[in-house]
């Protein structure tokens, strides 16, 4: 998502000035995604040259409000209509990670993995944490959020033990110097149960 | 001997091997584990990496090959069968997949059972079961038949069973089993609030997003435990104090 479509979301409610832009928006957001006053007027001026919004007169306070353009207005409802496409989102360097791990040398993949879980399920416990603490009908839109990082958090700990999953049954075609010796049976179940011992 | 500290529950050194010889399946292989009151830890591990064994342990369901169990400082090796059933009864709550709950007992009945079967009266153990119904969420359904109730419903008449009269210690085994997950979240909730209010927990999970809601997560391998984790903010130090 780009900061500009929050913010185009944010101004469809009624106009609004930088400040309150960016309290609106950290608000939505559960304070997950911080923005610094900077991010938004930058935002703003860009919104503006494009056509998306157009400033109101300043206050008395000195503050200027925007609004919403009708253009504004159908690039948030083209937003709202498209779904984010999978190959926008950064790629994945944990994937790689442990991709790479596998044909590293001297790498103990499973201890990649458990240093993974742990972190993942330590994030998974702050997150659930932070939904507890939040379960006022307004905050409903934050435990969205939450729910989003939540889900995200625990695909990540299924993936990982699937992958270790995986180790456990996979046969290296080359033994490492600390394989089992001639105790190891050639019967797949056997082979991971002394693999998992190891 | 006294168990450490305030502990509610505290596994020393324990082991679980079942048959003998090269037959021998060693499910737990020497662990130690210590959980305080308001503290709900998580056990995660794949399939046959003996969190229902340690489970069973913990609840005096099963005893141990080597190693020690205390709940409330008492060392269950050290009590008869009576004993042993007592302190289950009176002191440990335990929710499992399986609900067990009793169909021709309507729900409050099911939840006053333990009970009465350990010497309250009656009527008080029928009040205090529609307390534990409230606070559950089912004041008004005590009176219905399992068959009566959703599965949800009936998961948490489980739930007030496990937690009526004064039990201090939590066991649970995948307790939200076949619930949707807002149903499911609502029991964990349920329990949540339970530890909080003082007792503690032992959640036997395969779901990461279930064991969010613990204190601290224990990962077992091979009957071993290889890791545990904390939320942010006292990680480093536990990390640094686990085995691994």
């Amino acid at each position: 998502m780009s900061i500009r479509h929050g913010l185009l979301a944010l101004l469809e409610r009624g106009q609004m000035y930088g400040y309150q832009l960016r309290a609106a928006f950290e608000e939505s957001t559960g304070s997950t995604w911080p923005l610094n006053i900077g991010q938004v007027y930058t935002t703003l001026s860009r919104l503006e040259r494009d056509g998306l919004v157009r400033p109101l007169p300043e206050s008395e306070a000195g503050q200027r409000p925007y609004e919403i353009t009708d253009a504004g207005r159908a690039d948030l409802a083209l937003w709202f209509a498209t779904p984010i496409s999978r190959t926008d989102r950064p790629r994945d360097e944990l994937a790689i990670k442990l991709a790479l791990a596998l044909t590293t040398p001297g790498v103990d993949v499973r201890s990649v993995v458990q240093a993974q879980r742990s972190a993942t399920m330590r994030a998974l416990q702050e997150l659930t944490r932070l939904k507890y603490g939040s379960d006022r009908p307004e905050d409903l839109p934050w435990r969205l959020v939450l729910d989003s990082m939540v889900f995200q958090a625990e695909a990540e700990v299924r993936w990982l033990d699937h992958c270790e999953t995986s180790l456990v049954r996979h046969r290296p075609s080359v033994p490492p110097p600390s394989a089992p010796g001639p105790r190891a049976a050639p019967d797949a179940a056997r082979w991971a149960d002394e693999e998992a011992r190891r | 001997m006294s168990g450490s500290d305030d502990a509610v529950l505290e596994l020393r050194a324990v082991q679980r091997t079942h048959g003998a010889g090269p037959a021998a399946v060693h499910a737990l292989r020497g662990v130690s584990l210590v959980v305080r009151p308001g503290e709900l830890v998580a056990v995660m591990g794949p399939s046959g990496s003996g969190k229902s064994t340690l489970l069973a342990l913990a609840g005096g369901l099963d005893r141990p090959t080597d190693g020690e169990v205390l709940i409330e400082g008492q060392p269950l090796g050290a009590l008869d069968r009576r004993g042993l059933a007592q302190l289950r009864r009176r002191r440990i709550g335990y929710i499992f997949q399986q609900l067990n709950l009793l169909g021709s007992l309507s729900a409050v009945e099911n939840v006053a059972l333990p009970l009465e079967l350990d010497g309250t009266g009656g009527r008080r153990a029928r009040s205090l079961a529609m307390a534990a119904l409230t606070e559950v969420g089912l004041p008004a359904l005590g009176d219905r038949f399992p068959d009566q109730l959703s599965g949800g419903q009936q998961q948490r008449v489980a739930i007030a069973r496990a937690l009526v009269g004064e039990r201090r210690l939590v066991l649970a085994d995948e307790p939200t089993g076949a619930l949707d997950s807002q149903t499911g979240e609502a029991v964990l909730h349920l329990l949540r609030r339970r530890i909080d209010a003082g007792a503690a927990g032992v959640l036997v999970t395969h779901e990461a997003r279930h064991a969010g809601w613990a204190d601290r997560v224990v990962f077992l391998r091979d009957g071993v435990l290889v890791d545990t984790t904390a939320p942010l903010g006292s990680v480093e130090q536990l990390l640094s104090g686990s085995d691994r």
